[in-house]
């Protein structure tokens, strides 16, 4: 049995510390010991994209990421995406594009929306798709979550 | 999440010495592990039956890509991600950049790495095809010291290799391809992203005065492993490239393969889809045989 | 108002993570919970064996002999069981049979590992055939779930005399839901003086539902009872009659812990044990004169039910009453089965029924026009229902219907006949890809058969807040589709006041009354209509009682609405279903008026096949359809495009595959659904058409999208491929390649 981790983090540019087992999975971290229930899990093994965080500026499946390799991680989360009231671009454009149906993939659809932005300003339709093949939606079948994005990189 | 926490230890190493002197102390026991991206997949299936892990994330010496004259060097670490960054592999090894893409998603390649989809050994895995295409060689290491194999001596069958319990694979060297070559890559999913590889066929053929002087093909979910068409090479190479015995050539590739009827696709599905993919890479090779000697 | 693109109401809390789903509720010293289940599909269950190496004594162990009711879970039959017990059969792989409860989650995990099932296994049935053959009798003393006869006519007396008489066999596999939020359930019980309260806070569609089953799992009265229903994570079916079972099982762990629990499923366990669409096999004999008019239609239409009726008998109902299409035909025999097998039972999902029977009559017709020697829209062309026809069940057509004119508008924009020329000119050059283009044309009933409505009674109303603004108070739950939002337009619409002073009620089953479960897109037409009445009649009370006077402002409302509440408390205002007296439906004979009313659409698809690998792109797809009048065009379009991207998933990827009863591939690596890049744009349209009965002339949506696409992909692949037997989905490409061998002999 492993000794607990003390896990230190900037989470959504705020120091994180909690005490947890090395290779609990961030998932579980963010959702049950820092209260960040914005991050879902859909299937525990990496295949929707639901639990999609940024670790250091890259978006990652946070359920297959073991807790000790965070450690000392900047990691942003959907609660991080607004500047206080303010929402993000991509956030204002979801809304308006009614892109989020049921909403559970959208926490990570617009985490890895938001990488894609960042890499890429001005993607075209065939990059945004690409960009987000990672995260799957079966509410909305991708075509407001495309004009969103698209929306969002004006 | 069916995993068995509390059973499960992960420790780090300071040094790739300190790993390797952990490995040897203790062979078979510690796991290691790197961006998690196939064990952690296991283990929250609750299917992981090693408990104790190594963590290799953080040691710089198995990270970063080294270039010189004639080879690219990868350090087992590299991710899917770095790989698809790297111009030099673009240049150079396009099949690379190609099997990189399609390689889960974004999420997975941002944390997948080389050395970690070699030794886990999937016979579906998107890039070992094109490391045995390029003639891919792997640096094991131990406390002995290091040795070079050849990667299509890697895999001696299914998830079994010439890995020994206290050696990691440590670099990936692949020889830069001379003159004029000719690279295809084919993975066919069970769709067009986030898919496992019903059939992957990946290839490798140096043209010189017409004819196909170098050929290497690498073929992923037909075989226990990751296996070269060594029977289909042997039909072309040396061959005038605008003459090619295409039939003859896939006549010989049957005994290639031994594609299983699995979760994923029939054992008849792969076989034809292997056969026309193949075809396709081979008709490719001649037209481009074609075009380069055009006066 | 009605036609605006409102925004959500929940959206803002979705878009910043907020939205609570029900694992995101923190529950303090919350046990967590899990499920026993056979591995075995068919057997004796004599006895449970708790292995070694677990502290038993800290666990909370439930089985049937726990259970203070009726071990039956309260459906259309009850002839499911929360849990086996011993002595009885194990009906299906998978079958709950103990539940178990514990602080610790790994500690849980490990125990689940040490129980054995001793189970004395009997030969199961796992597939339709051997039902129907009755290899083994495993459901009453004939296999059959429910039965329904539809005739109109004698279709016998036609065959003999026809110019051309076309059969067909077409079948279909089950369906994933693949919601994004696996089943998950909290569950406490109080105790006090009074007796017992059971609490269930869920992720499910129809509090009612789970309020009656948890009623007769526990022998409780109904004010004992109280059920909430959470943000879902997508249900499409998924979570309309499953969660009465699994809300039994968080509850009796609650009840025998005494403490609350967690009951949160993963994925596997999701795939492998709850609801799928139910399996199909339809066979068609169709008589046809010599101008290729439709002289006479015999289906037979099947269902695989699984191990228990749970929805199957309506189900069938809706796949039957569909299973002539959209065409006139005077002479029609449609004799419909559910059989049992020994495997998990399927269920709700969008479509119910109605995408597989369409699905052989959609492609049935192509394959017709093609032994006809018609183009497949001028045979449909032909046959289309028009005001004044008859349907099978003798329904009259009583709207000014115009399919031809929605067909070829739909094909038109497709681009369907210079693709077509196209096509047939690039599919001879060399290279393995081939484009082909298709359609189907279909409708959709909307809201519950026949007398289903005027049974339930739903009661919807809206009630006056201390704040002045207006809360709506229904039943119908939050899926993504965006009821909160339609529900707010209609109320806001009626009472002529603005959207934000309208919102929707937490559905907790102590605050609204039953209006009925968010099934058979009945939501908006339905539900919302019940509400416009309630608004009028708080309207009424407002001016009645003195509050408020017209003509009046939205401050001047929100005024009246404060001051009502400050002086006489909440003000409540219900409507009730009422069904128009014309209409009549008889369920034993099944004749009359099927549904109140029907949508229609005409889909149309391209696709590009490469023949080295059999992949089936979906290049351009085009939904047009008449639904009376749209609430809120965006949230339409979404639920157009989410429901054909649906559609396209069955129809080409999605495969449950079943080793000994039980899934095999339930993992999502192994459970296709199409990602962003695997998708076109999917172009949708809307005609017009208002129905008295929705408010401002809605008709229901939610379902259509799901019935459409299969065929028209299958019939696009027969334009692309040539006379394929293109006769099943999925039509993976391991199935396309074999069809197309059976032509070429290779």
């Amino acid at each position: 049995m492993s000794d607990l981790l003390q896990l230190v983090m900037t989470v959504n540019g705020r120091p994180a510390s909690v005490a947890v087992h090395p290779f609990a999975r961030l998932l579980d971290v963010l959702r049950e010991d820092l209260g960040l229930t914005g991050t879902k899990e859909g299937c525990g093994e990496g295949e929707c994209g639901a639990c999609t965080v940024l670790l250091d500026g890259l978006v990652v499946n946070s359920c297959l990421v073991p807790a000790a390799q965070a450690q000392g991680a900047e990691v942003v989360t959907v609660e991080g995406l607004a500047e206080g009231e303010n929402l993000s671009a991509v956030q204002t454009a979801f809304l308006k594009y009614n892109a989020a149906q049921c909403g559970f993939c959208s926490p990570g659809m617009m985490l890895a929306a938001t990488d894609l932005l960042r890499r890429n300003p001005r993607p075209g339709e065939d990059d945004i798709r690409e960009g987000l093949a990672g995260n799957l939606c079966r509410c909305t079948g991708y075509s407001k979550i495309l004009d969103a994005v698209t929306e969002a990189s004006k | 999440m069916r995993g068995d926490l509390p059973a499960c230890e992960l420790r780090g190493a300071a040094s790739l010495e300190e790993a390797l002197e952990l490995l040897a102390r203790e062979p078979g026991v510690w796991a290691p592990i790197a961006g998690g991206t196939d064990l952690m997949v296991v283990h929250n299936a609750g299917r992981l039956k090693p408990t104790r892990f190594l963590d290799l994330s953080r040691l710089g010496a198995l990270r970063g890509i080294e270039e010189d004259d004639a080879a690219l060097t990868f350090g087992a670490l590299t991710t899917f991600t770095e790989v698809r960054a790297c111009q030099a592999v673009h240049r150079h090894l396009p099949n690379l950049i190609k099997s990189a893409r399609v390689t889960g998603a974004l999420a997975i390649q941002n944390r997948g790495t080389l050395g970690g989809n070699i030794v886990n050994a999937s016979p579906a895995a998107d890039t070992p095809p094109s490391l045995l295409a390029y003639g891919a060689e792997l640096e094991l290491a131990s406390v002995r010291g290091a040795r070079w194999v050849p990667y299509d001596q890697f895999h001696l069958g299914y998830k079994s290799m010439v890995l020994a319990p206290d050696e990691l694979v440590a670099r990936i060297r692949v020889p830069k391809p001379q003159g004029l070559g000719f690279h295809f890559y084919r993975k066919v999913g069970t769709r067009q992203a986030q898919a496992i590889a019903k059939v992957c066929v990946a290839a490798y053929a140096r043209l010189e005065e017409g004819r196909v002087t170098e050929f290497r093909i690498g073929l992923g979910a037909v075989a226990p492993a990751p296996v070269r068409a060594s029977r289909v090479e042997a039909v072309i190479a040396g061959l005038p490239v605008r003459a090619l015995p295409i039939a003859a050539a896939l006549g010989a590739l049957e005994d290639d393969i031994s594609p299983i009827g699995d979760i994923r696709a029939s054992a008849h599905y792969r076989s034809v889809v292997t056969r026309n993919v193949v075809g396709q890479m081979l008709r490719e090779l001649v037209a481009m045989g074609d075009r380069a000697t055009l006066p | 108002m009605i036609g605006e693109s409102s925004i959500r109401k929940e959206g803002r809390a979705k878009v910043i993570g907020a939205a609570c789903y029900t694992d995101d509720r923190i529950v303090p010293g919350a046990l967590h919970g899990l499920t026993i289940r056979s591995s075995a599909p068919r057997g004796i269950l004599r006895g449970l064996v708790f292995g070694e190496g677990i502290p038993w004594d800290e666990f909370t162990v439930v089985t049937a002999a726990d259970i203070p009711g009726r071990n039956r879970v309260a459906s259309v039959v009850d002839d499911q069981p929360f849990l086996v017990g011993i002595g009885e059969e194990i009906a299906h792989a998978e079958q709950p049979v103990a539940l178990l409860a514990h602080p610790d989650r790994h500690l849980l995990e490990r125990a689940r590992g040490a129980v054995t099932l001793q189970v004395d296994p009997l030969p199961a049935v796992l597939d339709l055939q051997a039902s129907l053959d009755r290899t083994q009798v495993i459901y009453r003393d004939d296999n059959l779930l429910k039965e329904i006869h539809i005739d109109k006519g004698d279709p016998e007396a036609v065959w003999a005399g026809a110019a051309r008489v076309l059969e067909g066999e077409y079948r279909t596999g089950a369906q994933e839901h693949l919601y994004l939020e696996p089943n998950a359930m909290i569950a406490e019980v109080t105790r006090d003086e009074a007796g017992a309260k059971v609490t269930v806070w869920g992720s499910l569609q129809c509090p009612y539902y789970v309020h009656s089953a948890l009623m007769q799992l526990f022998g409780l009265s109904a004010d004992q009872v109280r059920v909430v229903a959470m943000e879902m994570g997508g249900a499409f079916g998924g979570k309309e009659d499953y969660p009465s079972l699994s809300g039994g099982h968080a509850a009796l762990l609650a009840w025998k812990s005494g403490k609350p629990v967690r009951l949160v499923y993963d994925r596997e366990e999701d795939l492998a044990a709850t609801t799928k669409r139910h399996p199909s096999r339809t066979r068609l004999k169709t008589a046809f004169d010599a101008e290729g008019h439709l002289l006479a239609m015999k289906v037979d239409f099947v269902l695989d039910g699984g191990a228990f009726a749970t929805l199957s008998p309506v189900v069938l109902s809706r796949g039957a009453i569909h299973a002539a299409g959209v065409y006139r035909c005077p002479d029609v025999s449609i004799h419909a089965r559910a059989v049992a097998t020994n495997t998990p039972p399927p269920g709700a999902f969008r479509g119910f029924g109605a995408p597989q029977s369409l699905l052989a009559i959609e492609r049935h017709m192509d394959v017709c026009a093609l032994a006809l020697g018609l183009e497949p829209a001028e045979l449909r062309r032909r046959n289309f229902l028009r005001m004044g026809d008859t349907m099978a069940t003798g329904q009259v057509i009583r709207e000014d219907l115009d399919l031809a004119g929605l067909m070829d508008r739909t094909l038109a924009e497709l681009g369907y006949r210079d693709k077509r020329e196209a096509f047939a000119a690039s599919n001879r050059s060399a290279g393995p890809i081939r484009r082909g283009v298709g359609f189907s044309v279909f409708m959709h009933g909307c809201g519950f058969t026949g007398s289903g409505e005027a049974h339930m009674a739903s009661v919807a109303g809206v009630e006056g807040l201390a704040d002045g603004t207006v809360a709506v108070l229904a039943a119908s739950t939050e899926m993504g589709q965006g009821k909160n939002t339609v529900f707010a337009q209609i109320v806001s619409g009626a009472l002529g006041i603005p959207f934000d002073l309208v919102g929707v009620a937490e559905v907790d089953t102590r605050f609204v009354p039953n209006s009925g479960p968010t099934v058979a897109s009945r939501s908006t037409m339905v539900v919302g209509r019940i509400l416009e009445d309630a608004a009028a009649g708080f309207k009424q009370a407002l001016i009645q009682q003195g509050f408020l006077s017209e003509p009046y402002t939205a401050e001047s409302f929100r005024e009246a609405v404060a001051r009502a509440h400050a002086e006489v408390g909440a003000l409540r205002c219900y409507g009730q279903y009422h069904q128009g007296p014309e209409r009549t439906w008889d369920d034993v004979a099944y004749r009359g008026d099927a549904y109140p009313t029907y949508s229609w659409a005409c889909y149309a698809a391209e696709v590009a096949v490469d023949l080295d690998i059999y992949e089936v792109k979906v290049e351009d797809f085009v939904a047009c359809q008449e639904v009376g009048r749209v609430v809120n065009p965006r949230m339409a379009q979404g639920q157009i495009e989410g429901g054909v991207a649906q559609g396209i998933g069955w129809g080409l990827w999605e495969e449950v595959t079943l080793k000994e009863g039980r899934m095999a591939n339930n993992q999502m690596t192994n459970y296709i659904i199409p990602t962003s890049v695997d998708l076109p744009r999917i172009r949708v349209h809307f005609l017009e058409n208002r129905h008295a009965g929705g408010p401002g002339g809605a008709k229901g949506i939610g379902e259509l999208p799901m019935d459409g696409p299969a065929p028209a992909l299958l019939n696009a692949l027969g334009n692309a491929l040539g006379p394929l037997r293109l006769d099943e989905v999925p039509m993976t490409p391991e199935r396309l390649l074999a069809r197309c061998e059976e032509v070429s002999h290779v």
